[in-house]
């Protein structure tokens, strides 16, 4: 099976503006994004820039635009997309070179929310134990990846970098609800600003572009609730 | 902490919960609105007495200004959320659009109280 591939594509030192190539892959339908991609980089133009580490769909490194919806090149099959294909770099964040964007203000915003552990009560002699309903509090927002797949795929992120974005805020979560941590407060004071949860306007984007499945909606949510309660 | 500043604005929830507080009051009093002027009443009935009758007393007065500060606020609120989303923050485009607002909030609740409040059927009756 042939598919035909077109990439935006951008050199910084060499174009002033990103432009389109295309490519005719030869493939397996069960072959993924990722393969195809490296057919191309391999065998046709060695030029190509993408990232990508374990290519099992868990390190979240090769997040891209592929026909249209953000997804991971490495968990979305040439079967499933049909024979035309076209991948771009993730929207809203600086492109580097062809399908590598800057992740910097994406990991900026996630450091901001507090993103580990704070506990500064003398440690027990074994563990800070939690049961198993204090661990399902947590369970679908330790799941994140950091991708960005739901960040780029969110209109507000796009329109205004200061939100913090969906991924910023499902690590928030995580926190927040932890049994072990003490710093929801602080953390809560921070979502409460302008930047934060309440510039969620619900779109959803986030939700169906997660390749983790995780309900970011709801944990905003849950978030604005929790905002609400602590200061009303 | 780079890229995003830490800004001492912790009112956005106040924002946020009044949407959905004046949502949920605007649905009473907009149905209720409808239902008296253009259910049990009609458009082609609805004249000058019935409207001074209406006014005599202070309950729809305020009824009406209810229904005006609340639907404005309600509306430009929504805008302001738009302008926040696309303008930058501490830019000068912001600050125009936010002026821009409040002014159409106050203009606007000033005259619509204004006319509430100063209509009075006698001063036409002595006519």
């Amino acid at each position: 099976m042939k598919v035909h591939v077109r990439i935006k594509r951008f050199n910084p030192e060499k174009d002033r503006r990103p432009y389109w190539a295309d490519y005719e892959v030869p493939t397996d339908p069960f072959d993924r994004v990722l393969d195809v991609l490296h057919y191309i980089k391999w065998n046709l133009d060695g030029t190509l820039a993408l990232r990508r580490s374990c290519a099992h769909g868990i390190c979240g490194s090769d997040a891209m635009l592929i026909n249209g919806r953000n997804r991971l090149a490495c968990k979305v099959l040439v079967k499933d997309l049909g024979n035309r294909i076209t991948v771009e770099p993730l929207r809203g964040l600086p492109v580097i070179k062809d399908l590598v964007v800057d992740m910097e203000p994406f990991f900026a915003k996630y450091r901001h929310v507090m993103p580990w552990l704070v506990n500064d009560e003398p440690p027990p002699a074994r563990e800070r134990l939690q049961s198993p309903e204090e661990r399902a509090r947590i369970d679908d927002t330790t799941k994140c990846i950091l991708c960005a797949v739901c960040t780029t795929a969110c209109p507000i992120f796009w329109g205004n970098g200061e939100f913090l974005g969906p991924a910023a805020l499902v690590a928030a979560h995580r926190f927040i609800f932890d049994s072990r941590d003490r710093a929801a407060a602080e953390r809560l004071a921070l979502l409460a600003e302008r930047s934060g949860a309440f510039k969620c306007r619900t779109v959803f984007n986030c939700t169906d572009a997660c390749p983790q499945g995780i309900e970011i909606t709801k944990a905003i949510q849950e978030l604005k609730r929790a905002i609400v309660l602590s200061r009303a | 902490m780079q890229a995003t500043r830490v800004r001492p604005n912790g009112w956005e929830w106040v924002s946020w919960l009044y949407m959905r507080v004046s949502a949920v009051l605007l649905l009473g009093l907009v149905l209720g609105h409808l239902y008296i002027m253009h259910v049990i009443n009609s458009t082609d009935t609805i004249d000058f007495a019935f409207v001074a009758q209406r006014f005599a007393t202070p309950f729809w007065r305020v009824y009406d200004l209810l229904i005006l500060v609340l639907a404005l606020s309600h509306g430009l609120n929504g805008l302001r959320g738009i302008v926040n989303d696309y303008t930058r923050p501490g830019g000068g485009w912001r600050l125009v659009w936010n002026l821009g607002l409040w002014t159409v909030g106050l203009v606007f609740t000033l005259l619509g109280a204004l006319v509430l409040f100063s209509f009075d059927p006698s001063a036409f009756a002595r006519r």
